[in-house]
């Protein structure tokens, strides 16, 4: 027996009584809403295309098969959901683990729990009213600001997201210090998530919720284009006290559109030497089916709960984070 | 030098950044939901002492640099160098100026210093936590007055100021604590 090796929680018992409690108040919020708890796959035939996202792949070795079946742990309930929702579920929200390889650190578990909703009927705007509630309720903070994307990097970096060129990104980058990615970068959505997350985030949502808001049109990853202004998507990120608690869209239902973007997220993945990723042909078929138009919503209940509680590290609100898991 | 992703970043791995050898203090992952991963790095570079914070792409990497930490026996200054010597090799090694630093005014004679080496040359001289100095001068204290209270400033045989208490006198050894440069007490004969 080895007594040095750390078998205790990374949480406090009372963190845990916390995070029961969120939990509790999460399922009353949405109950009394009438929107429909569910429970979908966690290993499933299909990852995603993100380039940014890394899913953890398995085996599976069927007792009626001969052959070997690779799995992916989900990094998101979102396709499988979506399926319900073109199968006619209305709207529906889910509390369940997702996993992201590569993903670990003060903010970050590989593993992590995710509340997932989706409002049938809803645009970008009904929704943010929606999360304002819920964070209300959980974390009882006052309504929450509106700052959109462009407005946000005009005011804290002086710079317009829509009209720059890569040249002004590039010495924008250097003008906060970051010569040594500028140099050598040529995305201008690197360089914006940059100048996102150093240097705009740490400035907002620091006293009360802030919902960014008509993120740009090449970082709408599953978000519909914005009608009356094709440069942003209608594409949301909740911030509050330095931390990014959730992402939405009103969702694109557009089947071609989105099989676009995947492909497009393929080649990428190509020339920058990432493995590709095959498609979800499921959520291809059911989106053909239609999807009901509708927004969405991922929200990380392990950083709510470090709000709710006031802690500083991930590894804080977890039972055991992957330390000791 | 091999070459470090920022994954192998940890506490006391060392980096050249901008032509200057560094010290890694903490490396902290910061990464959007969607989007890129950065690291963010706080390090210490070794020759100006400077703390800084530097942002990498996750994944992105630098040259490492060739630092290492040795322990020598300080035995004098000839006007221009200091000299060490280790024990073992007797091999002696100057360190200039620049490299002894503020730690000039806690060099004692025959005390075992750190001195750290960047491609084999002194670049910085740390001297033990605690070293004994005589005072030099002083104001005499006040008869009856135990401990600590507000003490007054003494000058050491290096030319360091440190406040000790009123009891202490000219001539006292005295024991201090090099990184806080505050007296510990006086000097066990």
């Amino acid at each position: 027996m080895n007594s040095s090796v750390n078998w205790r929680p990374t949480a406090t018992i009372q963190t845990l009584k916390k995070r029961a409690e969120i939990n509790t108040q999460i399922r009353e919020f949405f109950a009394h809403r009438n929107v429909l708890e569910v429970e979908t796959p966690v290993l499933a035939h299909a990852s995603v295309t993100d380039i940014h996202l890394q899913g953890f792949c398995t085996q599976f070795n069927s007792p009626l098969k001969p052959e070997t079946e690779n799995l992916f742990l989900q990094t998101s309930p979102e396709f499988a959901m979506k399926r319900l929702l073109c199968a006619g579920s209305g709207s529906i929200f889910q509390i369940c683990k997702s996993f992201r390889n590569e993903e670990s650190g003060k903010h970050h578990n590989p593993e992590f729990t995710m509340l997932e909703w989706y409002r049938v009927g809803f645009n970008s705007s009904q929704l943010i009213d929606e999360i304002d509630e819920l964070l209300q309720k959980i974390l009882k903070t006052d309504p929450l600001d509106r700052l959109t994307y462009q407005q946000a990097f005009l005011t804290y970096c002086d710079i317009d997201p829509l009209c720059c060129t890569l040249e002004d990104l590039k010495r924008k980058a250097e003008y906060f210090g970051f010569t040594n990615i500028a140099q050598h970068e040529t995305s201008k959505d690197v360089l914006l998530q940059l100048l996102c997350s150093q240097v705009v985030e740490p400035k907002i949502g620091l006293v009360k919720p802030v919902a960014l808001t008509d993120f740009p049109a090449s970082q709408a990853a599953l978000a519909r284009i914005k009608q009356d202004d094709p440069r942003v998507a209608e594409r949301f990120e909740i911030y509050f006290k330095g931390l990014e608690l959730a992402n939405g869209y009103y969702e694109l239902t557009d089947v071609k559109e989105q099989l676009s973007r995947f492909e497009n997220d393929n080649q990428v993945r190509q020339q920058t030497g990432l493995p590709e990723v095959g498609l979800d042909e499921h959520l291809m078929a059911a989106m053909e089916n239609g999807l009901p138009d509708c927004s969405g919503v991922a929200l990380g209940v392990d950083r709510l709960v470090m709000l709710a509680c006031e802690v500083q590290n991930i590894d804080q609100v977890m039972s055991f984070s992957i330390g000791n898991a | 030098m091999a070459n470090y992703s920022t994954n192998e970043f940890k506490a006391g791995l060392k980096i050249m950044l901008d032509g200057e050898p560094c010290n890694v203090l903490e490396n902290e992952y910061v990464k959007p939901g969607k989007g890129q991963a950065f690291n963010r790095v706080k390090i210490r570079k070794l020759i100006s002492g400077k703390v800084l914070e530097k942002t990498f792409k996750s994944g992105d990497s630098v040259e490492g640099a060739d630092v290492m930490d040795t322990e020598l026996t300080y035995l004098y200054n000839d006007g221009e160098f200091y000299h060490f010597m280790n024990n073992e090799t007797f091999e002696q090694i100057a360190a200039d100026e620049k490299a002894v630093g503020e730690s000039v005014k806690w060099l004692v004679e025959n005390d075992n210093c750190t001195i750290t080496l960047w491609n084999g040359s002194p670049i910085v001289v740390t001297p033990p936590n605690f070293v004994e100095l005589e005072i030099t001068e002083t104001d005499p204290g006040l008869k009856g007055d135990t401990a600590g209270t507000g003490g007054k400033p003494a000058t050491l045989v290096t030319g360091a100021v440190v406040r000790v208490p009123l009891f202490v006198q000219r001539g006292e050894v005295i024991r201090v604590d090099t990184r806080s440069g505050e007296y510990v007490s006086r000097a066990q004969k």
